[in-house]
């Protein structure tokens, strides 16, 4: 069995509170031991990993991302998007079932599976959809998808419209022990638009989603999951009242988790600029206050996660007139180093935002990942926070290239990437 | 000198006086029995326009035409845009003819920006695009008024101006918002609250400055300009009133709302108006009206426009060469 010793890094791990310098030593697929440095003897090890000057954390697992497959290959593959996810130190994504066929069956879910073993980049755990065929209509078979390995369950880029299926679907989960996680709009209220409502959408003649439109919804998961004694996700949390809706709902002890983009986190609408199709999203960029307001969710622990809603589109359908252009951005490989600019401005510590990436998403799905203690898997990802690069198409692992974040000068990379004890990124490269 | 023209947003008062200053010389052509001048010979216009609307597209062609440019009409029907074709195909498409002005009319916002960012030699002239700007028409407006008040000491300055109807959705609005504020005019948005967003006065929209109001009367009075604005049913604006009959006794332009406004006001409507609904026949066939001129001045104004991008010149540094 092959033992792995990484030294001379600074662990962090919040799950054990953790932000000291530690020697980590790994046993095959799991860690063995976390001691001070020099505890453990370089003997132990039949390989020795330099980490001086980086931080050793746990895997990062992302919540939200669109692999595009099955059905939508042109745009991401399974392959591609876990890669663009290693790259980018997650060792665990979870992915949504908007594909083609939808993720409404065990045979999709065991095939999302089965590529995502196939790819060997990354963990990929499929979230099974609520209603077939997204349609909002009939209830998925949830207890087939949850046996097949599906981690939680959404309609994602679709709210769940009707109420009552809505109810009947938490009360099933609840069942199942799983949470169903909820894109946040009534699209009789954001009927059509493509930018946030705001005098710039005014301005600019494009049809405006309202912040009341992720407010109405998120106001009535949370009474659905008060009444029901379920638990919920909220999916990309944008504006400032739906943030203090969560908080509330945490304060009355409802089980509702949250998760926010870092581009939420960064970005006003004032990035749409010239109509820009690669500031188009949805939920679209909101405005100063509602981002201060996600700030201060991530900071009290209202957010429980920053998750990418990573959602790659061939630049085809980004060049268009911008109300028809794709709604969607990359995410995978710019989060660490967008969520390290959180932490240079003082939004947050650097342990909350390793937080917010780690135990934060695995306690919201109930993963047993995202700690380093002794006997956990092997999933760590060793972090250079001084890497200085410029994000361009070269560097980019996925099949699309759309992101607003293009030439930006960012900071921090993964350095080294293990999966299970496999070194899948080394020297910030697919070591295959 | 620009390259463009996509909005009045950012226009000067002296751009705009520029634009009025040249159109007014282009008025007197269009009166000779002989209305064609050289200045454009050689030049291509490529009229673009992918929504249907025949009074401005015609308007242009006969601009165009006037200043002896080679003129090209596509339309939504004859070009390959209805099966499938993008707007960048489109774009590469027109490039290939090396047009030295693209007039262009859309139904999306940020259509001609589109344009402009993927055609490099190309001028863009905006005649029309979804909710956003629809720059010709508020020159046109603006020349019109000038005509009208050129006995008035401050011309077209310090008038009280009322635009009336479904200011959301409305292109024109947007413009001649623009315009009047690059003026100093006092500006009333006069309709019901479903049709004006309360963000017209948001200080990153047109500020303060604005007035809305919603009951019709109060909102003429002293106006020394009433605008109609079309309800525009395409739009389905039909969702924002609860029926058409009660909108139009809310705030159809008739004689006796008109009675709140100055005597000496006038009516503009960018047409084609609907009778009975935002607007009365009696107002529209009436002597406040001057719809009739509109239209008239509409092609010396496109006339100013297109020689300005296509020249880079004023009109008397044209003559003088
Ligand atoms: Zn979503």
């Amino acid at each position: 069995m092959s033992k792995l010793l990484i030294k001379n890094g600074l662990v962090i791990d919040p799950a054990a509170s953790l932000e000291e310098p530690r020697d980590v030593l790994l046993n095959g697929a799991l860690i063995e031991a976390v001691e001070r440095p020099g505890a453990i003897p370089e003997s132990a090890a039949t390989e020795v990993l330099n980490a001086s000057g980086m931080w050793i954390t746990p895997g990062f697992i992302d919540l939200h991302v669109h692999l595009r497959e099955p059905g939508f290959e042109w745009k991401e593959t399974i392959e591609s998007g876990s890669r663009a996810a290693a790259l980018g130190g997650f060792t665990t994504v979870c992915c949504m079932p908007n594909t083609k066929p939808v993720n409404h069956n065990a045979e999709i879910t065991r095939f999302i599976l089965e590529q995502g073993r196939r790819a060997g980049a990354c963990r990929v755990l499929p979230i099974g959809s609520v209603s077939v065929g997204l349609k909002g209509e009939e209830m998925s078979p949830l207890s087939e998808l949850w046996a097949a390995g599906c981690v939680a369950f959404s309609d994602d880029g679709e709210p769940v419209w009707d109420s009552g299926l809505m109810r009947r679907a938490l009360e099933w989960a609840k069942m199942l022990g799983a949470r169903i996680s909820c894109h946040e709009e009534d699209k009789k209220l954001s009927c059509g638009g493509c930018m946030n409502e705001s005098a710039l959408s005014y301005r600019m003649g494009l049809n405006g989603m309202p912040k009341v439109a992720e407010d109405v919804m998120v106001a009535r998961d949370i009474e659905l999951a008060r009444a029901t004694s379920s638990k919920v996700h909220i999916c990309h949390l944008s504006s400032a009242r739906s943030v203090e809706l969560v908080r509330r709902a945490k304060h009355d002890g409802i089980d509702v988790s949250a998760e926010v983009t870092p581009h939420h986190l960064l970005l006003t609408e004032e990035t749409v600029g010239d109509y820009d199709t690669n500031a188009k999203m949805s939920p679209p960029l909101r405005e100063q206050e509602d981002v201060e307001a996600l700030r201060a969710g991530i900071k009290d622990g209202t957010i429980d996660a920053i998750a990418s809603d990573h959602a790659p589109h061939e630049q085809d359908s980004k060049l268009v007139e911008f109300s028809k252009a794709s709604f969607g951005i990359l995410g995978l490989q710019t989060n660490l180093p967008l969520t390290l600019e959180l932490v240079r401005n003082g939004t947050i510590s650097r342990m909350r935002a390793i937080e917010l990436w780690t135990r934060g998403p695995a306690k919201a799905f109930g993963l047993e990942r995202g700690t380093l203690r002794c006997g956990a898997p092997a999933d760590l990802s060793i972090i250079n926070p001084d890497y200085h690069w410029t994000l361009s198409k070269e560097l980019i692992a996925s099949k699309s290239f759309n992101t607003p974040f293009m030439g930006r000068a960012l900071s921090g990379i993964a350095e080294t990437v293990i999966v299970e004890g496999q070194v899948v990124v080394k020297a910030h490269k697919l070591s295959r | 000198m620009r390259r463009h023209l996509i909005g009045i947003e950012g226009l000067t008062k002296e751009d705009i006086y520029s634009y009025l200053n040249n159109a007014a010389t282009f008025v007197e052509v269009s009166e000779r029995e002989l209305k064609k001048v050289p200045p454009l010979r050689g030049k291509t216009i490529v009229n673009l326009f992918l929504e249907p609307s025949t009074r401005t597209r015609v308007s242009f062609e006969i601009a165009g035409k006037r200043l002896s440019a080679d003129t090209i009409n596509v339309g939504a029907s004859d070009s390959s845009i209805t099966k499938g074709e993008t707007l960048l195909d489109t774009a590469r498409t027109l490039q290939a003819m090396a047009p030295d002005i693209i007039v262009m009319r859309h139904k999306e916002s940020g259509a001609p920006h589109f344009l402009a960012k993927h055609l490099e030699k190309t001028s863009i002239v905006n005649a029309g695009d979804g909710m956003h700007e629809h720059p010709t028409q508020a020159l046109l407006d603006l020349l019109t008024l000038k005509h009208h008040f050129k006995e008035r000491s401050a011309g077209i300055e310090d008038l009280t101006v009322a635009i009336v109807g479904d200011i959301r959705h409305s292109r024109v609005a947007r413009s001649n918002i623009w315009a009047h504020l690059a003026l100093n005019n006092r500006i009333n948005l006069v309709g019901p609250p479903t049709l004006i967003p309360e963000e017209f006065r948001h200080p990153r929209l047109f500020g303060e400055k604005i007035n809305i109001i919603h009951d019709l009367k109060t909102g003429l009075r002293g106006a020394d300009v009433v605008i109609c604005l079309r309800m525009q049913l395409e739009r389905q604006t039909d969702k924002f009133v609860p029926s058409l009959e009660e909108y139009s006794q809310e705030y159809c332009v008739n004689e006796r709302a008109l009675q709140a406004a100055n005597p000496g006001c006038v009516v503009l409507h960018p047409g084609p108006a609907n009778r009975g609904l935002e607007v009365s026949s009696a107002v529209l066939d009436g002597a406040q009206s001057l719809m009739q001129k509109q239209v008239n001045f509409g092609v010396a104004v496109r006339m100013a426009v297109l020689f300005a991008l296509a020249t880079g010149k004023t009109v008397s540094e044209g003559k003088s060469e």
